[in-house]
């Protein structure tokens, strides 16, 4: 275990994508101490704004708000990164496998374009959660991330596969343009969820307000969902899927693309 | 030389069996029954290779903690000699038995096997391209619309080595004992995970040899030298010892060697009851399969 203690605060965002178990697992202490980070246009140690204890390892634990702190696990294919606080944008972006643990909220940017990998925020989360970059075809391609709270915009923007759940509520546009993958949200959205969503699911355990453009299909239990309950029952998040509860109702768009996505609203029993 | 069990000759001989290709295929629904109503029409006629193409039976029901979709399950077990043939028929039997029945969804039973055979991936086009998939922790399924709602299919299943053919044979004065008999040890047998009795109740009453005497196109023919109606012909070499009016066999297929051999421990066991006069087992001297089952070490495991 590489544990890392934020002892100095950036004045302005610090771009430290070395906070990665691939670029720390075979270095020496000394080493690790020397890894660049850039403040700014100028670069500097890695260990003049972290105190350094550990070395050689994959597990690296982040002490401290390090909300400022950029790409924490950027492209990060193994191990595990425990930030004990918050962390900064970007946090693993174009992750491809290991896991990250955030105790406190992450910024804009969460997974982006992640391959991947598991990445766990048990506070809030900004927007463009698990999305595409800008002028990017596909935004997250597997993976799954976990938000203990609320998402900003454009979670999963142009997604293609992987899974999002929100727990709490979503901001505008989420599942913009995707393509694939499936996003839970635990208390709904705001507007224009799925807009231009070609495929993919986008399941609310609340009420939403819908586009025009989404059709109205059925009520029902897809066969599907038990899977997800149970992949998803195993990271702590329940996901209902018994008939007796109640159902789903399916709305199929968006038409104005047209588009073969769904979105499954939760209609609990008596309701 | 022959030892005894329970007053039961047990014949030093062996079982012979050969290599086959197997897939465990899980089908879930809301209820148990209808899993298995899905499951019995699924390892319908697939007793024989020989006429089927492929030999199944029902290897285990399941509780919802067992399967993928947490909903009461029942694996199935299939055979062929290889994996070509064998992914034909998980396409026919799933399509035909399993997208049909109500509430059924359809999981593959061997995720670690390194080979895969499309089945979901074919399917799918039931669809018409109004179905959809999903792709989680490394599996896709297959979304196929039907009246009911959707089916859900798993879009490859795992293949791997097997072992088809292993069997013994019980011998008695009495039909009724030598079924009773039979039965115990079917019903013994059932209960060995990685094994299936692909025959009708798990019993064969027309053991074959390979190819025929009298007739040159034919596969399989029965095997007299085990049918008591034609002991004393002249030019049958009977098998049968002095009061035997009966015999039966038991055919199992396995996922590997242990599987079999626990199954063909526990149904020799169970087999050995009053009216039984001598068990013994089918081989071709070695000349079939490479898997020798030798009965006495069986009933040492």
């Amino acid at each position: 275990m590489i544990t890392l203690t934020l002892v100095e605060q950036p004045v302005v965002p610090l771009e430290a994508e070395v906070l990665c178990p691939d670029v720390m697992a075979s270095l020496s202490h000394e080493a690790i101490r020397a890894l660049p980070v850039c403040l700014g246009k100028r670069q500097r140690r890695l260990d003049d704004f972290f105190r350094v204890e550990g070395e050689a390892s994959d597990e690296l634990e982040i002490r401290g708000d390090a909300a400022k702190i950029k790409w924490i696990g950027r492209a990060m294919t193994r191990g595990r990164i425990v930030v004990n606080g918050n962390a900064g944008m970007h946090l693993g972006a174009y992750m491809r496998g290991g896991a990250i643990e955030v105790s406190g909220n992450a910024s804009d940017w969460v997974g982006a374009e992640m391959s991947g990998g598991l990445i766990r925020v048990r506070g809030n989360v900004g927007g463009q959660t698990g999305a595409a970059y800008r002028g990017s075809v596909s935004g997250m391609r597997d993976g799954t991330i976990l938000v203990g709270r609320d998402a900003g915009l454009e979670v999963g923007m142009r997604m293609k596969r992987g899974t999002i759940v929100v727990s709490g509520r979503a901001r505008d546009f989420a599942g913009l343009q995707m393509k694939g993958g499936t996003i839970i949200l635990g208390r709904g959205a705001e507007l224009r969820t799925g807009a231009w969503m070609v495929r993919g699911t986008i399941i609310s355990l609340h009420p939403i307000p819908l586009l025009p453009t989404f059709a109205y299909a059925c009520a029902y239990l897809p066969a599907f969902v038990r899977l997800y309950a149970r992949h998803l029952g195993t990271l702590g998040f329940t996901l209902p899927c018994d008939e007796v509860s109640g159902v789903y109702a399916r709305y199929t768009g968006d038409a104005a693309v047209p588009g073969k996505g769904e979105i499954l609203v939760w209609n609990p029993r008596g309701n | 030389m022959a030892t005894e069990r329970n007053g039961v000759r047990i014949v030093d001989t062996f079982a012979e069996a050969f290599d086959m290709r197997a897939a465990r295929v899980i089908i879930t629904a809301a209820t148990p029954a209808w899993a298995r109503t899905a499951a019995q029409s699924m390892a319908g006629f697939a007793t024989s290779v020989i006429g089927c193409k492929v030999e199944a039976g029902i290897e285990a029901e399941l509780l919802p903690g067992e399967t993928s979709d947490g909903r009461p399950g029942v694996s199935v077990l299939l055979f062929a000699f290889n994996a070509e043939g064998l992914a034909s028929r998980l396409v026919d039997r799933v399509g035909q038995t399993v997208l049909t029945c109500p509430t059924t969804a359809c999981f593959d039973g061997l995720p670690d096997a390194s080979e895969r055979v499309t089945v979901g991936g074919v399917l799918r086009h039931f669809g018409d391209r109004l179905q959809s998939s999903k792709f989680l922790d490394g599996r896709r399924f297959w979304r196929i619309p039907v009246m009911e709602g959707e089916f859900l299919v798993e879009e490859a299943f795992g293949v791997q080595d097997a072992i088809g053919g292993g069997n013994f044979l019980i011998l008695g004065s009495d039909p009724g004992a030598v079924l009773a008999a039979a039965e115990a040890a079917v019903e013994a047998m059932r209960k060995v995970r990685g094994a299936i009795l692909p025959f009708p109740g798990g019993i064969v009453r027309s053991g074959s040899k390979v190819g025929a005497k009298r007739y040159k196109n034919m596969v399989a023919s029965t095997n007299e030298a085990y049918c008591p109606t034609v002991r004393g012909r002249v030019g049958v070499a009977s098998a049968l010892p002095d009061g035997v009016n009966s015999a039966l066999e038991i055919v199992v297929d396995g996922l590997d060697r242990p599987a079999i051999e626990r199954a063909l421990g526990v149904g020799i066991k169970a087999a050995c009851r009053p009216g039984v006069i001598e068990i013994s087992a089918g081989n071709y001297g070695g000349r079939l399969g490479k898997h020798h089952f030798g009965l006495h070490e069986l009933l040492q495991g």
